[in-house]
C-alpha cells in the first residue's frame, strides 16, 4: 500500500512536471528576479547589482505613489460595483428566466464571444462613440438634452471605468451563472410555498447561495483592474495614472530597479486583497 | 407553461441593452472602417469605400502587419497545443493526491491573478541578465503560457469534478490497462471540453500583449503592432485592421464552436441505448 501510494505520487509528479517547469521558469523565477532587482541601483544606461533600499524609500516618500495607489483602488472599486450589479443581473436572467438549456447555452455564448476577441480593439471602439464629435454627443445634441458637447465622455475617469466594465463584466457573469445553475430549484419552490415574495427569494435564497460565484468574479475583476496598465493609458488619454502605468513608465525610461520596487509593492497589495477574498470562498469546491 | 412574470420583460430589455453595450462599439468601428478616403475617425461617413483596407496591404503605410499576423498565428498554435496537452496532464494528475499539489494549485491561482506587467518585466529582466535575447517563440511563448495554462487547468478541474468514475471502473473490470482506459474511455468523454481549452489557448494567445510586451523581442506580434498603432495612427486604417482581426477571431471561434457541437452530437449518437427498450 505504501509502495502504491509513492508510485501514485511519482506518476502524479511526472504528469504535472511540464506545468511545474513552465510555472517555475516563467512565474516563480521572474518574481524572484523582480524582487532582487528592486534592491539594485540604476544609472542612466544600465542597472547595477546592489543592496539598497533607495527604490523603496523613494517610492514611499513620493506623494505621487499614494495618489496613484488611491486611483488604482478607486478604479477597482467602481469597476467592481458596476460589473457586479450588471453581471449578477445578466446571470440571473440566464439562469432563472430562460427555460431551455439550448437557449441558455446560446445566449451565454453570445455574452462570452467578445472575450475571445482583442481587448485593444474593443477599447479603441469606444473612441468614435465618446469623442467630442462622437455618436453619444451628437445624439444628445440632436435630442436637445445638451447644447455643448460633453468633454468628460472621453479621456476621463468615466471612459476608463466604462472600458473596464465593458472588458471585464464577463468575468462576473461566468462564475455567477455557474453557481446559479447549481442552485437546487426546489429550494426556491420551498421558499415560495413558505410565502416568500420574489424580492425575498432573491435576497434570502438566491444571493446567499450565489456568494461563492460573486467572490470568484470579484477576484478576477479586482486583480485585472489593479494590474492593468494600458486601459488607463488609452482611455484616459494619458491624463490619469494607476500603478501599472507608473511601472510601465519606469520601464520605458529603463529604470528597472524602481519599476521592480513598485511592481513588488503592487504584487503584495494584490495578493493581500486576494488573501482576504479567499477567506470567503473555497475555489476548488466551486469549480 | 406558466405565463411569464413582468420581471421577465424588464430583464429581457436589460439583457438586450447589455448585448448592445458589448457589441455596439465593435459594430461602430466595423462600419467606420468603410469610410471614404477623406473620412476621419468618427461619423459622419464621407462616402463608402475599401480605401482603408487597401491601405493595410501597402507595407509602408503601417508597420509590418502581415509579418506580425503570421507570428501571432504561429504563436497561437504553439500556445494552443501546449495548453491542451499540459492542462490534460495536469488535470489528470490533480485527480490523485501527490506531494506538493496544494502549492502547485496556489501557483496556478497566482499565475492567473498576477498583474501581467510583472510577468513581462520579470521575464524580460531574467533573460537580459542571463544574456539571452528575448524572442516571441521562447520568452514570449512561455510568458503567454502563464496566462493560458491557468484557464486550461481550471476548465480541466471543472470537467474532472463532474466526471463519473464508474466508467473507468467498468473499463478496468473488463481488463483494460490504465493507458487503454485513458485512450478509449476518458479522452473521448472529455473531448468536447478539450476543444474549449484549445479555444481559450488560441484566442488568449492571439490577443495577448501585456505579457508579451517586453518578452517578444524585436519582432512584434499583431496585438503589439496594434498597441503601437493606437498612439501614432489617427486614420481609419486602425479600424480596418481592427475589423479584420475581429472577423478573423470570430471565424476561429465559429470553427471551434462547430467542432464542439459536432463532437457532442457524435458522442450522443454513439452513446448507449440502455433503457430505451427493445422495440
Amino acid at each position: 500500500m505504501q509502495k502504491l501510494r509513492s508510485q501514485n505520487g511519482l506518476m502524479g509528479w511526472l504528469m504535472v512536471s511540464p506545468l511545474a517547469v513552465v510555472l517555475l521558469i516563467f512565474l516563480v523565477l521572474p518574481i524572484i528576479m523582480i524582487a532582487v532587482v528592486s534592491f539594485w541601483r540604476a544609472t542612466e544606461f544600465s542597472i547595477i547589482p546592489a543592496f539598497e533600499l533607495e527604490n523603496y524609500t523613494f517610492l514611499f516618500s513620493s506623494p505621487v505613489t499614494y495618489t496613484v495607489f488611491l486611483n488604482t483602488f478607486k478604479y477597482a472599486l467602481l469597476t467592481w460595483m458596476f460589473t457586479c450589479v450588471i453581471g449578477f443581473t445578466v446571470a440571473y436572467y440566464l439562469a432563472f428566466h430562460i427555460r431551455t438549456l439550448t437557449w441558455q447555452v446560446a445566449l451565454f455564448l453570445l455574452c462570452t464571444i467578445p472575450f475571445w476577441t482583442s481587448n485593444i480593439i474593443r477599447m479603441i471602439s469606444w473612441i468614435p462613440f465618446l469623442g467630442r464629435n462622437g455618436i453619444a454627443n451628437s445624439t444628445l445634441i440632436s435630442w436637445g438634452v445638451i447644447d455643448e458637447p460633453l468633454d468628460w465622455l472621453l479621456f476621463s475617469d468615466f471612459s476608463v471605468v466604462l472600458a473596464f466594465v465593458h472588458l471585464y463584466t464577463l468575468f462576473m457573469v461566468v462564475p455567477i451563472f455557474n453557481t446559479m445553475m447549481r442552485i437546487d430549484k426546489s429550494l426556491i419552490e420551498a421558499a415560495r410555498d413558505g410565502g416568500a415574495n420574489g424580492a425575498q427569494i432573491l435576497w434570502n435564497v438566491i444571493i446567499p447561495l450565489t456568494k461563492p460565484g460573486i467572490m470568484i468574479g470579484t477576484i478576477f475583476v479586482v486583480t485585472l483592474v489593479m494590474g492593468d496598465f494600458f486601459t488607463v493609458r488609452i482611455m484616459s488619454g494619458s491624463q490619469s495614472a494607476n500603478v501599472g502605468r507608473l511601472i510601465s513608465n519606469d520601464i520605458a525610461l529603463l529604470q528597472y530597479p524602481s519599476a521592480s520596487a513598485t511592481a513588488i509593492v503592487l504584487l503584495l497589495t494584490v495578493l493581500l486583497v486576494i488573501g482576504i477574498l479567499l477567506r470567503f470562498v473555497d475555489i476548488r469546491k466551486e469549480l | 407553461m406558466e405565463p411569464r412574470p413582468r420581471s421577465f420583460y424588464v430583464l429581457t430589455a436589460f439583457f438586450a441593452l447589455f448585448l448592445l453595450f458589448l457589441y455596439g462599439p465593435t459594430l461602430t468601428i466595423a462600419v467606420l472602417s468603410f469610410q471614404g478616403p477623406g473620412g476621419g475617425l468618427t461619423f459622419p461617413m464621407r462616402g463608402v469605400s475599401l480605401y482603408w483596407f487597401h491601405d493595410l496591404f501597402e507595407q509602408q503605410a503601417v508597420g509590418d502587419i502581415w509579418g506580425s499576423f503570421r507570428r501571432s498565428l504561429v504563436l497561437g498554435m504553439m500556445v494552443m497545443v501546449t495548453t491542451v496537452v499540459v492542462s490534460v496532464m495536469g488535470g489528470l494528475a490533480f485527480r490523485k493526491k501527490f506531494p506538493g499539489a496544494n502549492i502547485l494549485f496556489y501557483l496556478i491561482i497566482t499565475s492567473l491573478v498576477i498583474p501581467s506587467i510583472l510577468i513581462s518585466l520579470g521575464v524580460g529582466l531574467m533573460f537580459s541578465q542571463a544574456g539571452i535575447a528575448v524572442h516571441w517563440a521562447t520568452s514570449g511563448f512561455g510568458s503567454q503560457l502563464t496566462w493560458t495554462l491557468p484557464f486550461g487547468l481550471l476548465i480541466m478541474f471543472a470537467v474532472f469534478n463532474r466526471f463519473d468514475k464508474s466508467y473507468e471502473e467498468a473499463a478496468r473490470d473488463q481488463g483494460a490497462t490504465s493507458w487503454q482506459t485513458l485512450r478509449h474511455v476518458v479522452l473521448p468523454i472529455i473531448a468536447p471540453s478539450l476543444i474549449g481549452v484549445a479555444l481559450f489557448g488560441f484566442t488568449l494567445s492571439y490577443d495577448e500583449f501585456a505579457r508579451t510586451l517586453l518578452t517578444s523581442g524585436s519582432k512584434n506580434t499583431l496585438p503589439l503592432e496594434i498597441y503601437g498603432m493606437t498612439t501614432n495612427v489617427t486614420s481609419p486604417v486602425l479600424y480596418a485592421l481592427g475589423t479584420l482581426t475581429t472577423v478573423f477571431s470570430l471565424l476561429i471561434i465559429g470553427i471551434f464552436l462547430c467542432v464542439a457541437l459536432w463532437t457532442t452530437r457524435r458522442k450522443a449518437k454513439a452513446g448507449s441505448d440502455a433503457g430505451k427498450g427493445m422495440l
